[in-house]
């Protein structure tokens, strides 16, 4: 359950796709022009990871990794189709957007009419294949796991382009120099962002482990400090009594 | 093939400059931002996407009379994943080391925008020597941009060139370090390419003043 936790907050603030990564800026800069549409195509960018990490993760798992193919028979053990990750994962999604898409329309128009016009051009967004990819990469152990990767990756995007589509509202009343409006500017707070973001790097360090063991070193230490105090007090003793009693 | 037209000069000049992919057109953001904390890295970035986009604007070309409308794109990602695959293993054999810096970016060209852009915007609708121009063009223009960023991020921040340190070296303090000058930590970190990209913008918009985008 912790490393559930764990990996949710990881993926939202750690490593955004936005601001750690930089995947998905394309359409990061083009759509974050409005609060409105920038919620839709978040929300339909995490619908989508959610959709395609666990299908390419069991794609990964059962067909591309080194030594995958065990369960077809024992002699196909070394083979290893690993090239084949970008064409089957890129091939994954499209399908899946496409079939996404279908269903959305058949069973609800107004959703459609509000995610609709994104779903078609989420296919080729790099938010999408880097969430498989970086999947692979990392070598997320379950399919729970991978489920809560895209999920989160996904909310750690529609956070950025929701916080960037506000900024930019606001600022097309502020006094931006020429050169800068519209494109450079956002560049420029986007980069801003990032640094802000930074600040959660901290915030999973440690845990459980790290602090534990310092404090048990220094307890530890402290022990032994007192212990060997003990003993020289004790010696003294002994040899002082001995003198004594000499 | 002699020497090329004005025309022909103008698709590989043009998006040196004023129809630049990255920083005009907003294309192929994503790439041009991760692994341009090194020169090397931007420099083979550069190259795999002149590869990808020169061959693959050609392939497209080729075939553009005979894709149906309707899958296209999935045509057009067949095509971009099978040069990347190609690219990627090439890379893995002659430099393990780079491919793993790259890490997931390499298989991230299949949808670098630029690529799925040209093919759309140009290789569907013109002969095949001019899509490669085209190509050629589109992908150097990405190609200066990553060079310059990988440059200023690489000289300020580690104060190396492919490596090899130019300024001095800062723990025994010679060369520029012994002024007290220090590596800007600060341009190694992500943030710091938006930031230096924004800045190229800015320059290249106030020499010239059409580009600037209307309130």
């Amino acid at each position: 359950m912790l490393e559930h936790i764990e990996l949710f907050f990881k993926s939202i603030f750690i490593d955004n796709m936005v601001f750690a990564v930089f995947l998905g800026m394309c359409s990061y800069l083009a759509v974050s022009k409005k609060v409105a549409t920038a919620v839709g195509l978040g929300a339909a960018v995490i619908f989508v990871l959610a959709v395609t990490v666990p299908l390419n993760w069991l794609l990964d798992k059962y067909l591309l990794q080194d030594g995958a193919l065990v369960w077809l028979g024992e002699e196909y053990a070394d083979y290893n189709l690993g090239f084949l990750s970008f064409i089957l994962f890129i091939a994954t999604i499209a399908t899946m957007v496409q079939l996404v898409e279908i269903v959305v329309e058949k069973f609800s128009p107004s959703l459609y009419n509000s995610l609709g016009i994104f779903l078609p051009l989420i296919a080729v967004n790099c938010a999408i294949l880097g969430g498989s990819l970086f999947m692979q990469a990392r070598e997320i152990e379950t399919l729970g796991l991978a489920l809560n990767y895209g999920v989160s990756s996904g909310i750690g995007w529609f956070l950025a382009i929701l916080a960037i589509a506000a900024i930019r509202e606001k600022i097309r009343y502020s006094n931006v120099p020429a050169p800068l409006r519209g494109l450079g500017i956002t560049f420029i707070i986007t980069g801003l962002m990032g640094i802000g973001f930074q600040s959660f790097g901290g915030m999973l360090t440690g845990g459980d482990e790290a602090p534990a063991e310092v404090e048990d070193t220094t307890v530890q230490t402290i022990e032994v400090e007192k212990k060997e105090n003990l003993k020289e007090i004790d010696e003294e003793e002994i040899s002082y009594n001995a003198a004594i009693n000499k | 093939m002699g020497l090329l037209t004005k025309k022909d000069a103008g698709l590989i000049l043009d998006p040196l400059a004023d129809n630049n992919p990255i920083t005009i057109q907003v294309l192929g953001i994503c790439s041009a931002l991760a692994i341009t904390a090194e020169l090397e890295a931007s420099i083979v970035m550069s190259v795999a996407v002149v590869f990808v986009l020169g061959v693959g604007n050609v392939v497209i070309s080729l075939m553009r009379n005979i894709i149906p409308s309707k899958i296209r794109i999935i045509v057009q990602l067949i095509v971009v994943a099978t040069l990347v695959i190609i690219v990627d293993q090439v890379l893995k054999a002659f430099s393990y080391e780079l491919s793993q810096k790259l890490g997931a970016f390499i298989g991230l060209i299949i949808t670098n925008c630029i690529i799925m852009g040209r093919f759309e915007a140009f290789a569907l609708a013109n002969g095949p020597w001019k899509s490669f121009l085209d190509g050629i063009g589109n992908a150097l223009g990405y190609g200066v941009i990553l060079i310059i960023v990988g440059f200023f991020r690489e000289l300020l921040g580690s104060g190396t060139l492919f490596g090899i340190p130019v300024l001095g070296d800062p723990i025994t303090k010679t060369g520029l370090y012994a002024t007290g000058y220090e590596n800007n930590g600060f341009m190694i970190i992500p943030p710091a390419a938006l930031i230096v990209v924004g800045i190229i913008i800015w320059v290249q918009r106030s020499r010239n003043p059409a580009l600037v985008e209307e309130n």
